[in-house]
């Protein structure tokens, strides 16, 4: 497991129903590019996140290809409509076959 | 007569768009739309006699975009290091079987520290940065070796007791027995270093609001170190700035952590007392 990987993600606690609400997410990762060489010339092998995806009760809400350009500390912002209460559930997934969760319940009224 | 006229309307033309676009801006930072950070200042009292109207933070300097990073935690990268330096603060670490939390509790503990150092220590005889505090606690009270003056480790440290204080007022004291390093700092503010022969109050006194090539020259403040920048995505200690700054004018730097710089430190931050306390910062 690549160290200090740490999901953070900001919802808020509740929402009306319909209403269009702003999802902050970021992941504390080192995002390795897999084109540096250390100190001694070797190749520092490649480690990233490789795909974000958030779920609304088991819908698609948004789904995130990653690739090595990517820089340190992913952060994606984005919208969603609430139409029911219920729990948004963030994936990450990292190129060593780590996966990474964090859910956050939405209330509606 | 004809000529003179016509340079001096494309005199205008050109210096137009320069005066628009360089200048602090008027904008408000208040962070989490809860803390209000004081990024607007009269001048300390000994700072009167310079033409200056205020004291400024970098921020003011700043686009809006890298403005807005400031203004809520979550969108501030520098928060990611505080709450690494929340389990560095938890760690047993040394001979004596310390962490920081054994001797001080939460890091709340810190409250108000951050705003008045650098600070005069009587037991050691000396001013000492919050970075040599840091130090001094973790060789003699846990045994530990020292964090390197401008790594990593100490930038997180800093940031997070940095925290504790912001929005109060940075206000060190440059009397009593810091009056003889202050001085030795405002010589350095003046001195002119390098291959380029300038000083500190070159670029940050007489030009601030000025654009360096690309580069918006701020009053160099030190209230919102240690800082996130962009360019290298990681906290920056002063120090650590200080450092690249006196590169820049091509001259051999002072050793971070020695006394010029600890000096340097105190007479900067002194030109900011009355601004707020807030680190962690985010500056490009």
């Amino acid at each position: 497991m690549a160290k200090g990987v740490r999901p953070r993600v900001k919802v808020p606690k509740s929402a009306d129903a319909g209403e269009v609400i702003v999802i902050k997410t970021l992941i504390s990762h080192k995002m390795e590019s897999g084109q540096r060489k250390d100190s001694d010339g070797n190749t520092i092998p490649r480690s990233i996140i490789n795909r974000f995806t958030c779920e609304f009760n088991g819908q698609s809400v948004v789904e995130v290809k990653m690739e090595p350009a990517i820089s340190t500390n992913p952060y994606f912002e984005f919208e969603a409509q609430v139409p029911e209460a219920g729990e948004f559930k963030f994936t990450w997934y990292d190129d060593d076959g780590d996966v990474y969760e964090d859910v956050k319940a939405v209330s509606v009224g | 007569m004809k000529f003179n006229a016509m340079t001096a309307v494309a005199a205008v033309m050109l210096a137009v768009p320069g005066v628009a676009s360089a200048g602090p801006d008027d904008d408000k930072l208040i962070i989490n739309g809860e803390t209000e950070i004081v990024t607007k200042a009269p001048l300390p009292a000994h700072m009167e006699d310079l033409n200056m109207d205020m004291i400024m933070s970098g921020w003011h300097f700043r686009s809006d975009e890298t403005q807005v990073l400031e203004m809520d935690d979550f969108d501030n990268p520098g928060m990611v290091f505080v709450e690494i330096a929340q389990e560095q603060w938890d760690t047993v670490e040394g001979s004596e079987g310390k962490s920081c939390a054994s001797c001080h509790e939460g890091p709340e503990s810190m409250t108000g520290v951050r705003a008045v150092y650098p600070k005069w220590n009587e037991d050691a005889g000396e001013v000492r940065t919050l970075a040599m505090q840091i130090n001094a606690c973790r060789e003699e009270n846990m045994g530990a070796e020292p964090y390197e003056y401008t790594g990593g480790q100490m930038a997180n440290m800093e940031a997070l007791i940095a925290l504790q204080s912001r929005g109060m007022p940075v206000n060190v004291a440059i009397d009593g027995p810091a009056k003889e390093t202050w001085e030795k700092g405002k010589e350095i503010y003046y001195t002119r270093y390098g291959q380029l022969e300038l000083s500190c109050a070159n670029c940050h006194e007489d030009n601030y609001g000025n654009m360096i090539r690309a580069d918006h020259l701020s009053q160099g403040q030190v209230n919102g170190f240690p800082t996130y920048r962009l360019k290298n995505t990681k906290l920056n200690t002063v120090h650590g700035r200080f450092k690249g700054c006196v590169r820049d004018t091509r001259a051999e730097t002072f050793t971070p952590g020695g006394e010029e710089f600890v000096a340097l430190e105190l007479y900067v931050a002194s030109r900011g007392n009355g601004l707020s306390v807030e680190g962690p910062s985010v500056r490009n």
